[in-house]
């Protein structure tokens, strides 16, 4: 083959020295000088290709493993079966998400949480229970309707199952399995994995009414700022204004619909393996979907301490549905003011002591 | 002590996937479960070359690792083996192995895997059941190992491609091929299973 160009290479630049007048014998000797020097220049390259036998060297060829993996990060081929993932020869990137799993996620979710714990337990000890500073005035006024309650608990039930559930496959096998023993704890293991997949629903549906049902007024207005400048009701001498939600509650709002939204996304994902997904999606949507649970829970974990411990009268909001007038006035003035607007209520019929 | 391991010698396998069809008939897993399996890289282009492939019995396995009921583990051999009765079928083992080893029975829609099924080495399971016994060869096949066999796969190899046994002794067989041949295109997946490879 190299000698078929060679000799068309000569033919060609003959042709073109036409003119000069090259004599027929000068022409062979040009074409035969070329032949030579492309035949020195190919002879290295030959003989790399054969085996210490003589045969051709089959090899020559093959692109190694590490070549391969310096190209891509796991080396796949043609396989006869119809398992698509089963093409995948190799992809060392599991050992790296094992890593992840094991030491990045236990690590950073036992920080995180055990964290967030601390943070509020301190909050407490500094704080203590956030009083209604006037005492009750033992009248009511609705927070939350029926069908809103509804959609919280129906929410926040699903997360707490959600999230110890969750919790179970990554620390499960360092805290409860040696209490209960591998068996046991193999049998609570796949309740948990199967109350987690169907749980998701019922998350996801409480998810989407809070969105709706608590869109509006949690939109951003203006006296957000104001309570910021107030100190957002720490400061005790100070008056945090607020609308029906105020801007930390707004934040929690905001942050679940976003959380909620991407850890139900990636834990589809994860519920309908390789449904055009390969295995690094697959990986990505695992670490996705614990390192959003992980924040998602530490935010929650503050949701629920100011929603019980943290702050007097609270949790009747979402109890009963009903708050106290004063607590009203404390948190949520200028809701409080619409509202009895609304009703026709006289806010001076609630007198503080 | 001896290690077990696995090493295909790529350029001497001709996908003829006798080692999957003896794995198969060996152990008689179910439908659907590939213990092995040969895949064929570039294929049709030069440098064409198929590697048969299975658990391949890591050192620090991440399956073992990562499995959130620590039902897989290491013998004293090196063999990776699990407890199907302990296995929750999450999937997290087939997410962490590198050689996408562990199968299902199952298609796996919400979480509906089944207990994971995956090469023992031809040495029955890592459950309670007594070795060689009936009841641990319908869970998890045949116990060659334990009757000093090793794996029906390697076995059956027709070219000899497929070698298993102790890692030192099958390193030195691969080693010595390719210093008589004078190439070799590698022990495909030694340093990501092992963290060590052959020294040709």
């Amino acid at each position: 083959m190299g000698s078929a160009i060679a000799a068309d290479e000569g033919a060609t630049i003959a042709d073109e020295d036409q003119v000069s007048a090259m004599t027929a014998f000068a022409r062979i000797c040009f074409a035969t000088l070329l032949l030579m020097l492309l035949g020195l220049t190919a002879a290295p390259a030959l003989a790399q290709k054969l085996a210490p036998d003589g045969a051709p060297n089959p090899t020559a060829s093959v692109t190694n493993q590490k070549t391969l993996l310096e190209q891509a990060p796991r080396i796949q081929g043609r396989i006869d079966i119809p398992d698509v993932k089963a093409s995948v020869l190799m992809q060392p990137m599991g050992r790296t998400w094992d890593y992840f799993h094991e030491v990045l996620l236990h690590w950073g979710g036992a920080v995180v949480i055990v964290g967030m714990v601390a943070v509020l337990a301190l909050a407490y000890l500094i704080m203590g229970r956030l009083r209604i500073e006037a005492g009750r005035s033992g009248q009511t006024i609705v927070r939350f309707k029926a069908f809103e309650r509804f959609s919280h608990w129906l929410t926040a039930v699903s997360f707490v199952l959600l999230g110890l559930t969750g919790l179970n496959i990554t620390f499960g096998k360092v805290l409860l399995r040696p209490l209960v023993g591998p068996d046991l704890f193999s049998d609570i293991s796949e309740i948990a994995k199967y109350v987690h997949n169907f749980t998701s629903f019922a998350f996801v549906t409480g998810l989407a009414l809070i969105t709706v049902l608590f869109f509006r007024d949690n939109l951003l207005k203006k006296v957000d700022i104001d309570w910021v400048k107030q100190g957002g009701g720490f400061i005790k001498s100070k008056h945090a204004p607020a609308g029906r939600f105020n801007l930390g509650e707004k934040m929690v709002y905001w942050l679940s619909v976003v959380a909620g939204i991407a850890v139900s996304a990636s834990g589809f994902v994860l519920l309908f393996p390789f449904y055009g997904t390969d295995i690094a999606d697959m990986q990505i949507a695992q670490v996705a979907h614990a390192v959003i649970a992980i924040l998602f829970i530490a935010l929650i974990l503050g949701h629920i301490y100011i929603g019980t411990l943290g702050m007097e009268g609270a949790f009747e909001a979402m109890g009963t549905g009903e708050v106290d007038l004063n607590w009203a006035r404390e948190h949520h003035d200028r809701w409080l003011a619409e509202k009895l607007e609304a009703e026709g209520r006289q806010a001076s019929a609630t007198p503080a002591e | 002590m001896a290690r077990m391991k696995f090493l295909c010698d790529a350029d001497r396998c001709i996908d003829c996937n006798a080692c999957v069809t003896a794995c198969k008939n060996e152990n008689e897993v179910p439908w659907g479960i590939n213990r092995r399996r040969v895949v064929t890289i570039n294929d049709g282009k030069p440098g064409e070359r198929s590697v048969s492939m299975a658990c391949m019995h890591c050192t620090d396995a991440p399956c073992a690792s990562v499995c959130p009921v620590k039902c897989i583990y290491p013998t004293e051999d090196g063999i990776v083996l699990h407890n199907k009765d302990q296995c929750i079928g999450c999937g997290y083992c087939f997410y962490a192995c590198p050689f996408g080893a562990p199968q299902y029975p199952q298609v796996g829609n919400f979480g509906s895997r089944g207990k994971m099924d995956k090469c023992t080495y031809c040495a029955g399971g890592g459950g309670p059941e007594a070795p060689g016994s009936a009841e641990e060869y319908a869970k998890y096949g045949s116990n060659r190992f334990g009757e000093g066999k090793l794996p029906m796969c390697a076995e059956m190899c027709s070219t000899k491609s497929l070698l298993a046994g102790d890692g030192d002794i099958i390193a030195q067989l691969y080693e010595e091929r390719v210093e008589k041949r004078g190439y070799g295109s590698g022990a495909w997946g030694w340093t990501t299973a092992y963290h060590e490879d052959v020294k040709t």
